[in-house]
């Protein structure tokens, strides 16, 4: 009887928690499938939005994960490499891990501020894509290096036992062994990173993100980007600029979401080849 | 009958704890030694302190002298060391990839890149390791999806492509059925031959079916090192007498 009780709850927790994600995205592609057009994904905004398209947008999020990537994948990656296989358990591991999983735990708009007072001004990058690129950086840095680190710590001992055995040096066991079967799990946290550092606001707002249609030319300009747009668009939110807003945010999911099922494919692709 | 390894003195420590006890073995060349004990002996320990396995793990202590071809191993950059002296362990644990990857892995790490040179080195390891017939065109098939015998004996020619000239076994045959064991005895019989052996074991009987030479160990300390013949029917310490006629152990 117990039981029936118990399964009941956990039923109505899933299904709750699916239909708010259902509703979340049927509500915005509801409200901005009108607003999508070849022109949308392809112009400059005009009117101030109101008009036109989102093409510097979409093109400076681009660039700004792709800023972010570059410098936390090595860092993060890197980091994780060195406290599964080059240093072993101490209280320096256990501080990086705990600094690691306390700056998860910093609200967004704080490394907004840290890169506003340290990228923008101290080292005075000024606004501009590298600024705003770097604060995403450091935001997703923790979740790279500690995915990663549980993806190496996956990769089962008797295997690089085996590579030692017959002479392998510690950099051809990672190579060969240790990075091709924990792969698939650093993938996984850059996805996630791909999937936060794409839509958050809060740190580029003082550091990357200018509301002028202009296409930046190289890192050193400032951008527009998707989330900034969508805010700036709500917050003045004429009713032309509500549904061009709800476009930018289904635009903005679907490209998360096509990144992430690629990464996907990939991870699934590659794991056929490496097994276990 | 040569001697091609010595270890004199030989004392080793995981933290405080003393695993190994002034160790004295020989290691003929072209025999087989078993290395025999009850569980927690230091049997395992010992064997991997032949190709430096140990210098993995944190907080060992080592003393004393091992020698290769009267060489100190110490002495002998490490990879070098391991390429000279092979090791199958207890649980097969092929790599994740197709059977010749596997096999080419060793070549490959030391440099041998020539496509032909490596198919060449594939099919005789193989062959060595008595597996060529079963495997021969599935060497693209991943090598897990082999039964655990036949993972083993992949291990083995894996180990044979690099051309060692010391094979360590640590407890081969323990993951395996019967069947499957007695094909690595007798492929152990066969590769003496050409190698130098030495097995750690907890079954008697497989000592006294492969092995020239038994050592028996207990508590950390060798106890006994006689030929396996007399090991078997004339032993001189009262504990190998009653280790191998199965009154503890």
């Amino acid at each position: 009887m117990k039981n029936k009780y118990v399964y009941a709850l956990l039923w109505a927790s899933t299904i709750v928690t699916a239909m708010i994600l259902i509703f979340i995205l049927g509500f915005v592609v509801l409200k901005g499938s009108s607003a999508l057009s070849v022109e949308f994904l392809i112009d400059i905004p005009r009117r101030g939005g109101e008009a036109g398209g989102i093409f510097p947008a979409i093109l400076g999020t681009f660039y700004l994960v792709i800023i972010a990537l570059v410098v936390a994948v090595p860092l993060g990656v890197g980091g994780a490499l060195y406290l599964v296989e080059f240093q072993k358990e101490n209280i320096i591991t256990k501080i990086i891990r705990f600094g690691a999983d306390t700056l998860n735990a910093v609200p967004s708009i704080i490394f907004g501020l840290f890169g506003f007072a340290f990228l923008v001004y101290y080292l005075k990058l000024g606004v501009c894509i590298l600024s705003g690129g770097v604060t995403l950086a450091f935001m997703v840095l923790p979740t790279i290096l500690r995915t990663s680190e549980e993806a190496l710590r996956a990769v089962p001992g008797w295997d690089k036992e085996g590579s030692y055995a017959l002479g392998a040096t510690k950099l051809q066991t990672i190579k060969n062994i240790v990075l091709p079967q924990s792969l698939s799990g650093i993938i996984t946290g850059i996805v996630l990173s791909i999937g936060r550092a794409a839509g958050e606001t809060a740190p580029i707002i003082f550091t990357a993100a200018i509301l002028n249609p202009v296409l930046p030319e190289s890192v050193f300009d400032p951008t527009m980007s998707l989330p900034s747009h969508l805010y700036t668009l709500v917050s003045e939110s004429t009713p032309e600029k509500l549904v061009n807003a709800y476009g930018t945010a289904l635009v903005l999911i679907i490209l998360v979401l096509i990144t992430t099922y690629s990464a996907m494919l990939f991870r699934k692709y590659f794991t056929r080849h490496v097994r276990r | 009958m040569e001697e091609k390894m010595e270890i004199e003195d030989l004392n080793l420590w995981y933290g405080t704890f003393q695993a190994l006890k002034d160790i004295e073995l020989d290691i003929y060349e072209n025999r087989v030694t078993a290395i025999i004990g009850p569980s927690g002996c230091g049997k395992s320990t010992l064997i991997r302190c032949l190709n430096r396995m140990n210098d993995l793990l944190n907080d060992v202590t080592i003393e004393g002298e091992i020698e290769l071809d009267d060489e100190d191993i110490s002495k002998i950059d490490v990879v070098t060391l391991r390429k000279r002296i092979g090791m199958v362990f207890q649980k097969p644990n092929p790599f994740p990839m197709s059977i010749f990857d596997n096999i080419a892995y060793g070549p490959k790490i030391h440099g041998t890149k020539d496509k032909k040179k490596l198919r060449e080195i594939v099919e005789d390891s193989l062959k060595r390791a008595v597996l060529w017939d079963e495997v021969k065109d599935d060497l693209n098939k991943s090598a897990l999806d082999l039964s655990g015998g036949q993972q083993q004996r992949l291990c083995i020619a894996r180990t044979l492509a690099v051309k060692p000239e010391v094979i360590l076994f640590d407890e081969p045959c323990s993951a395996l059925d019967p069947i499957s064991t007695r094909k690595i005895e007798d492929l152990i019989a066969k590769l003496k031959e050409n190698y130098t052996i030495v097995i750690v074991t907890h079954n008697m009987q497989q000592a006294a079916r492969v092995s020239d030479f038994t050592a028996f160990m207990y508590l950390g300390k060798m106890l006994e090192f006689d030929t396996t013949k007399n090991i078997f029917t004339n032993p001189k310490n009262e504990k190998t007498e009653s280790y191998i006629s199965g009154r503890f152990g």
